[in-house]
């Protein structure tokens, strides 16, 4: 077994362990923390496709985590205050079921990749990363703006979520929803990066006049990686609502699209499990230092520092060793 | 006369005040090796980045199989069956010399959308890939990163993309800079075979290659095309003596 495959065993069991242990003491409060990891995490290794295998400095990806914030708001909205989601020639009705939410965040977020990808991969290195944080902060601005699901005051929504055969109110239960849907997600990811899509996105990353010259168009590939990426991490802004039974402009704002991309970077940019620790270490000092000071993340600025000029390849990096060709 | 497989006509490209490339017509017929040779600076790259399409000339046209491809991106002539080599290697160096051939074969196969299963659980890819690094001499260095390649190795690595392509036409820059005498001497055998599947346009300063192996040379000199002919012809041209090949002729 590589170093790589048990560092990523050994989070997966740390995952699998804390809220165990938190769920036999009777800690839920822990078990709330781990579920926000994993949401994290879920967001991150959204953005991970884009930048890891793409190359793709997003700096707008909350967007993708609002919107599917805000799928899960309104839907949910309509639903409690039992008013049609649609009315006109066609009646739609809101929900409260999460399966469809996220089918609806999925869809959501990968159509505005789809088009922010549209327009922002004609441009590439800075200017790239300026035009996503652009759209990032154009579409915070119009979600504070418009008053019919909140404006700044956001939407509060009394009652989590359902899922067929799960009561999601008993934390533990909602938590394994999060785990498994990360899981899929990470299981996805490595399929990616070991398929002939793959290959070639990974190769677009590279050298871009390779592709092209064998044939294939770079900007495509990482158009569909960049939808791919904003499908996932909207799903966990879905999944971030449901947490917090609550949804407002924050989740569209760049200190968001920042805290993703620090995840991922303190993690491992590129690595499977990279953003899986990395969010798991933030939310740990999060709490932990969260207590000590309101300005815990000069802590985590410094660390950030640490890793970046010390560790490039972030926790994976330091603990795994450099990364390996996939075989 | 056979029609070109690959030609430029009245070709210009200006970098400011610097014209690259003036005027130039030149073809590519079947079967044979065209040799381009010319001092530093001279446009033969400049020229090949116009036949390829990632630069637009100012002027003049390309044809590709008789079709006016002067506006086509880079890739659709690839797919038209146009294979470049860089003279600065463009490969995917954090990959395998493996995965870069297989990334040849999945151009060629120009089937990119498929997301599950591994690239080299791939009979097809794969078999194609190997066919084309052992024709080059790299199969023993088939799971080495191509950033830990020697130079020459990296150079054999664009040429055995470009096999993995089955393409109608190459057109290779300085495929033999930066191999010893050895790995020369084999890549002029494959080149020398390569022509019945291919015809070759030939960027080289290795002159033993070129003249071993060119059925027609052109030279180029401060972006101007001054002769194109036999080896026979080129060797006793004065203007050519005395731009370029000096004591080497
Ligand atoms: N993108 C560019 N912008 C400005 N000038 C350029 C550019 N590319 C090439 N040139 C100039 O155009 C001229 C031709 O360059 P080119 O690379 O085509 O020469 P070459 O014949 O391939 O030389 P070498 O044998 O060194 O490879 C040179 O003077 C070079 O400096
Ligand atoms: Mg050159």
């Amino acid at each position: 077994m590589s170093r790589e495959t048990l560092f990523n065993a050994a989070i997966l069991a740390l995952l699998v362990a804390v809220p165990g242990w938190a769920l036999a003491a009777g800690e839920p409060f822990t078990i709330t923390l781990a579920t926000r990891a994993v949401i994290f995490a879920l967001a991150a290794v959204g953005l991970n496709i884009a930048l890891g295998l793409g190359g793709l400095v997003s700096l707008g990806h909350a967007v993708y985590f609002g919107i599917g914030g805000y799928a899960m708001g309104i839907l949910a909205w309509h639903a409690q205050s039992h008013t049609p989601l649609i009315d006109g020639w066609l009646t739609l009705p809101g929900t409260k079921s999460m399966p469809v939410i996220w089918l609806v965040a999925i869809a959501a977020s990968a159509l505005a990749a789809l088009l922010i990808g549209l327009l922002s991969l004609r441009t590439s290195g800075v200017y790239f990363i300026m035009i996503t944080l652009a759209f990032g902060q154009m579409v915070y601005f119009f979600a504070i703006s418009w008053p019919a699901y909140g404006g700044e005051d956001g939407l509060p929504i009394y009652v989590r979520n359902g899922f067929p055969g799960l009561n999601t109110l008993v934390p533990i239960q909602f938590y394994g929803i999060c785990l498994a849907l990360l899981c899929a997600v990470l299981a996805l990811n490595a399929a990616l990066a070991r398929s002939p899509f793959g290959l070639a996105l990974n190769a677009a990353r590279q050298s871009p006049q390779r592709v092209e010259c064998v044939g294939l168009d770079p900007v495509r590939l990482k158009l569909v990686a960049l939808v791919i990426s904003g499908a996932i991490t909207g799903l966990a802004g879905a999944l971030f609502a449901d947490l917090n039974r609550f949804v407002s402009p924050v989740m569209f704002s760049w200190q968001m699209s920042g805290e993703i991309m620090v995840f991922i970077i303190i993690g491992g940019v590129g690595r499977l499990f990279g953003p899986v620790a990395g969010a798991g270490l933030y939310v740990l000092l999060e709490h932990l230092l969260g207590g000590v000071s309101e300005y815990w993340q000069i802590f985590l600025g410094g660390l950030l520092l640490i890793v970046v000029l010390f560790a490039r390849g972030g926790l994976a990096g330091l603990i795994a060793g450099r990364r390996v060709a996939h075989d | 006369m056979t029609e070109p497989v690959l030609s430029t006509h009245g070709l210009h490209k200006a970098f400011g005040a610097l014209a690259a490339t003036q005027d130039v017509s030149i073809d590519l017929r079947p079967g044979e090796i065209h040799a381009v040779i010319g001092p530093n600076g001279a446009g033969k790259t400049t020229l090949i980045a116009q036949i390829c399409g990632t630069l637009a000339p100012d002027r003049g046209e390309v044809r590709l199989l008789g079709r006016d491809v002067t506006r086509l991106p880079p890739a659709a002539r690839a797919r038209m069956g146009l294979a470049r080599t860089f003279q600065i290697s463009a490969l995917a160096m954090e990959d395998t010399v493996l995965q870069n051939a297989l990334l040849g074969a999945l151009g060629k196969a120009g089937r990119p959308w498929q997301f599950f299963g591994a690239a080299l659980g791939r009979a097809d890819l794969r078999g194609r890939a190997e066919a084309a690094l052992d024709r080059v001499g790299l199969w023993d260095v088939a799971a080495v990163r191509a950033a830990e390649l020697s130079h020459g190795q990296r150079r054999q690595l664009e040429v055995a993309v470009a096999l993995t392509l089955g393409p109608r036409a190459f057109v290779m820059d300085e495929p033999m800079a930066g191999l010893g005498a050895e790995g020369s001497h084999r890549l002029t055998a494959l080149l020398d075979g390569l022509r019945a599947e291919a015809p070759i346009l030939l960027v080289e300063h290795d002159m033993d290659a070129v003249f071993a192996l060119a059925d027609r040379i052109s030279v180029l000199d401060g972006g101007r095309l001054i002769a194109t002919g036999s080896v026979a012809e080129i060797r006793a041209d004065k203007a050519v003596r005395a731009a370029y090949l000096g004591d080497a002729a």
